[in-house]
């Protein structure tokens, strides 16, 4: 029943919210073409954040993991700097990044980072030894056994890490587009908060959770189709 | 052919060595394999029995003494001497006929040899109708047979065999053993089993090596001159059933006494 009002109020506060997003977006685009700028940038962000997060942290803790030096080199300035809450990093991404897609991706991209690499060593830690140990006995050398053997098997494991990644990624991105980015969902929210325009609030919020519903439906089906060699209650997809 | 397949001389293990966790896994194994020779090796649990196969297998370095692969010290592993695990090791992500030929791939074998080799050995082993499955679809049963499968296209010279059949069911397994020891007949490969199951060396064993509890060392070897397929119930079955199991049983009295110190201290 709340619902079913939002939708009504959003209808109401639609066009208040283009506007005011048309103007920050300063190319002054019609309002629905803003609410789309909007909502792309922010995802873009979570992506490209996920993106980069996913790529470096599989790789170093692969890299942790097989060479000792990198590990000692690494692993404890890490696991130092895992538990930093993200909005920690917030003045060091402006210091670095300005204003702009910068600190927004860097933001979410250190939120996940840690918790990536750490889940990462974890899940190669867990990889079968029987799997490694048949494929040494058949003759694969180490590069051998990485690609074929503990990729595959930690693949499942990852994406369920990603998945809930997401999720972060998008709580991250919000944080930095409210502290100035220019324009994103978040943004929007504070806007919203300083002009006392609730419903609005609530429009973005609905936004938002559409949003990641449906990239999370969309990873799933990815998921699904990655995964290809589990049963589908194995790999806990079945109406999560 | 007068050089063993696997020949062990004064082989230990001691896991962790030089910390508090030390324990001592194996102890001064002597231990000659004939070509074509199929030796289980009977013990009570945890008494360093698949450490053996480990140190022969080359995924592990004996602590002392030395192991030597038809006249070659053994440094690592190779594709000649296959180990099979107990529990299920086939790579879910791949079908049956790719984890047949994951050995030949890794060597780069082409895609069009890699499933021609498949399909024959599979055809062997009675599995061609697996081909395409993928190991989840698979009983238990039928996983053990790929696992054995997969070895064999390796063409090893030696079969390791971790109590391969333990996770099976008492029916499933006497149909593993026969079907083993067809494939063990064809392939002319040397086996080293390991079990804690009399009735099982009892049917497969050219010689049965029975060691003690921890550290593991060889208690006798009992030789079975008996033709294949033998019948656990007939008279010269009784009496070797009696003499290892009063082997077996006090190396397991030993090990429960041992842990029940362990446990009291």
């Amino acid at each position: 029943m709340f619902l079913s009002d939002l939708t009504g109020q959003a209808k109401f506060f639609n066009t208040a919210q283009r506007w005011q997003v048309g103007v920050a977006a300063s190319a002054g685009p019609s309002p629905a073409v803003a609410v789309l700028i909007t909502i792309l940038s922010s995802t873009m962000r979570v992506f490209a954040g996920l993106g980069l997060a996913t790529i470096v942290s599989v790789s170093l803790g692969v890299a942790i993991r097989y060479v000792r030096l990198v590990e000692h080199l690494t692993l404890p300035t890490i696991t130092l700097l895992a538990p930093v809450s993200p909005v920690a990093w917030l003045p060091v991404a402006i210091f670095i990044f300005g204003i702009g897609n910068g600190p927004a991706i860097f933001m979410v991209f250190v939120a996940l980072f840690f918790h990536m690499i750490l889940a990462t060593i974890t899940q190669i830690d867990g990889v079968n030894r029987n799997y490694i140990n048949v494929a040494r006995t058949m003759g694969a050398g180490k590069w051998q056994i990485y690609r074929r053997v503990i990729l595959p098997a930690i693949l499942p494991g990852l994406l369920v890490v990603l998945r809930f990644n997401l999720f972060g990624a998008w709580m991250v991105v919000l944080i930095a587009e409210a502290t100035g980015v220019g324009f994103g969902l978040g943004q929007v929210i504070m806007m919203a908060r300083n002009t006392f325009n609730p419903s609005l609030v609530f429009f973005t919020i609905v936004i938002i959770g559409l949003l990641g519903f449906g990239f999370d439906f969309l990873l799933r089906l990815v998921q699904r189709r990655i995964l290809y060699w589990l049963p589908n209650r194995a790999a806990g997809l079945v109406d999560v | 052919m007068s050089e063993p397949a696997i020949s062990c001389r004064g082989v230990g293990k001691i896991w962790a060595a030089g910390t508090e966790r030390a324990h001592e896994a194996l102890r001064g194994i002597d231990l000659k394999v004939d070509a074509g020779e199929f030796i289980v090796v009977l013990g009570p649990s945890g008494c360093g029995k698949s450490t053996l196969l480990y140190l022969i297998a080359g995924l592990e370095e004996p602590s002392a003494g030395e192991i030597m692969a038809h006249g070659v010290p053994v440094t690592g592993p190779a594709p000649d001497r296959s180990l099979i695990f107990q529990e299920t090791s086939l790579f879910p992500w791949l079908s049956v006929w790719q984890n047949v030929s994951f050995g030949l791939s890794l060597r780069g074998t082409g895609k069009a040899e890699q499933r021609e080799v498949a399909r024959q050995v599979l055809f062997r082993t009675g599995l061609a109708e697996t081909f395409d499955k993928r190991p989840h679809e698979l009983s238990g049963g039928m996983r053990q047979r790929v696992a054995v499968a997969r070895a064999l296209a390796m063409r090893p010279k030696v079969l390791l065999m971790d109590e391969p059949f333990a996770a099976l069911d008492v029916q499933t397994r006497a149909k593993m053993q026969g079907f083993l020891l067809d494939v063990w007949h064809e392939s002319g490969a040397s086996v080293i089993f390991v079990t804690h199951h009399i009735d099982e060396a009892m049917a497969l064993a050219d010689r049965v090596v029975v060691s003690t509890a921890r550290p593991g060392r060889i208690k006798q070897i009992v030789g079975i001159d008996r033709p294949r397929p033998r019948d656990p119930f007939a008279t010269e079955a009784v009496a070797l059933r009696r003499k290892l199991t009063e082997l077996l049983s006090a190396e397991v009295d030993r090990a429960f006494a041992e842990q029940e110190n362990v446990a009291m201290a």
